[in-house]
């Protein structure tokens, strides 16, 4: 049969945004493929260039809508890089609870992303009904349900509450129980098995070379977490470990994330445990000094990073993001070719889309 | 569980500096004085960066290209490479400056092919050429768009 080209996208219930994957078909199977992004490109970068400092906080909320928190961080944690700032050991502690709420909160919109794709609805209902209580706890924690604007260079914007503590692990206790559902809808499902199971398989050697970090780095058996292997905030503090699957198909990146769930779950309580009091917040410079910053973080998707250079003055001269989704979205190509068309939604929705941090 | 077993030798920071002040001259690459934990920082001529990153990657055990950023320093470009060794647990920062009439650079893509969108990125932004790139076009802008938008004289109309 003739091989011929198809998009996928950027109109397409696959994509989970805007993009666009073109693919060689022959037959119904995938010979080549490429992904092509820029449908969202805002110019991120030239516009922080016009920013002062603080007044970028909110704008990196809005990188991506999926974890808009751990944005913010990993963005004042490059500034603090560059001003060298210390944080108080109380905002440290929290800022790692609220990191793992956003992760925990990110996993449920995959989770709830890829029901759809592989025919089940109710786990999507399911997945989004339990994201409402973590989005809940934020809306206590700093009055907004997904842009947080609740990192500070220097700390966070205010403390918890007792009784916000209490909510917290209540919640947890009420969601490790919902994680068993979950688990039975999906993992004790023939059919869902069936389309992940030796699917997209990705080796080690090829993730490591193309870039590839995250849940799906350690879907494929490598045994890397930015969280373990260069810590930032308390985390070397905390007992927890990265969660690996060998098996480097599209079930072990599955497993990955819903392992690191149960992980997050365990972190958040081994933190409060140890968060000590004290204050929140640093007052930071106004002016950064010359000279630049860096800082990377586990993103739920990967490995995000934020190169940022200071020149005196109030405005940062250039702001780099790394994205994790996309490196990750550049390594498509060596999942998808030889697979079947009807598996292209399975494998893309398991390394979890987002494209607004992609595009900037 | 799992463990990954092609790497070998981990190296500490001291070792990694000494084993590349013995390999390279100092007008070749040149180890900054700045110290951080798990991190390296460095500049490198343009003409031996690709063979800085080829040591890093054959000798070092750095396997993962995380970041390569364009700069636009107004007097020359600058581009950022920040390479990470997940055997040794370091990251190399490495600043490499290039000429503002002519930005041209070895790419590392045949190296990590993770460096292949960040390069396609940075010749989108800022005009860098990266030599023996296997796709050298824009990534983010249309094709057919006349200018670099990350310089510094194009100015975005802004606040």
């Amino acid at each position: 049969m003739a091989k011929m080209w198809i998009n996928m996208g950027p109109q397409h219930p696959m994509t989970h945004g805007l993009w666009n994957l073109r693919i060689e078909v022959d037959g119904e199977t995938v010979t080549n493929s490429e992904p092509v992004i820029g449908y969202l490109h805002r110019g991120w970068e030239k516009m922080v260039e016009d920013r002062t400092y603080p007044q970028i906080i909110p704008m990196a909320d809005r990188l991506c809508y999926g974890s808009s928190y751990t944005w913010s961080h990993v963005y004042c944690l490059a500034v603090e890089d560059l001003m060298e700032l210390e944080v108080p050991e109380r905002a440290k502690y929290i800022r790692v609870i609220a990191d793992e709420l956003q992760r925990i909160a990110s996993h449920l919109m995959w989770l709830a992303a890829i029901g759809p794709d592989l025919g089940n609805l109710t786990i999507f209902l399911y997945a989004m009904r339990e994201r409402e209580l973590f989005m809940d706890l934020f809306q206590s924690l700093c009055g907004a349900r997904m842009t947080y604007n609740y990192t500070r260079i220097g700390g966070v914007r205010n403390d918890t509450t007792p009784e916000w503590e209490r909510d917290l692990v209540r919640t947890l206790d009420f969601f490790e129980k919902r994680m068993v559902e979950y688990e039975d809808l999906v993992d004790r499902n023939v059919v869902f098995r069936m389309r992940m199971e030796g699917l997209a398989p990705l080796s080690a050697a090829d993730a490591i070379n193309l870039g590839v970090t995250g849940p799906s780095l350690r879907g494929s058996g490598v045994d890397f977490d930015v969280r373990q292997d260069d810590p930032y905030e308390v985390y070397e503090n905390l007992d927890w470990h990265p969660c690996v699957q060998p098996d480097c198909d599209v079930y072990a990146r599955y497993r990955v994330r819903m392992d690191e769930m149960r992980m997050s779950v365990q972190i958040i309580r081994d933190a409060l445990k140890k968060m000590p009091k004290g204050p929140v917040r640093v007052k930071p410079p106004r002016y950064a000094p010359e000279g630049t910053g860096m800082a990377r973080m586990e993103d739920p998707r990967g490995e995000s990073l934020m190169y940022v250079i200071g020149d005196g003055t109030e405005k940062p001269f250039r702001l780099k993001v790394r994205s994790p989704f996309f490196v990750t979205l550049s390594a498509a190509p060596v999942m998808v070719n030889g697979c079947k068309v009807a598996d292209v939604p399975s494998i893309m929705g398991m390394i979890d889309v987002c494209m607004g941090e992609t595009d900037r | 569980m799992t463990e990954v077993t092609y790497l070998t030798d981990a190296f500490t920071i001291d070792q990694v500096k000494e084993k590349i002040t013995s390999e390279f001259s100092s007008d070749e690459v040149k180890i900054l004085d700045k110290n951080k934990p798990r991190r390296i920082y460095c500049t490198a001529d343009k003409d031996s960066i690709l063979k800085l990153c080829t040591f890093l990657k054959d000798a070092l055990n750095f396997e993962h290209c995380s970041c390569v950023s364009g700069v636009d320093r107004i007097d020359c470009f600058q581009v950022v490479y920040h390479i990470t060794s997940y055997a040794n647990r370091i990251t190399i920062e490495i600043v490499v400056d290039l000429p503002h009439d002519n930005p041209e650079v070895d790419s590392i893509t045949p190296l990590w092919g993770g460096a292949n969108w960040h390069e396609r990125e940075a010749y989108d932004m800022f005009g860098i050429i990266f030599k023996n790139h296997p796709k050298l076009a824009r990534i983010l802008l249309d094709e057919d768009v006349q200018f670099f938008p990350m310089r510094k004289d194009f100015k975005s109309g802004g606040l």
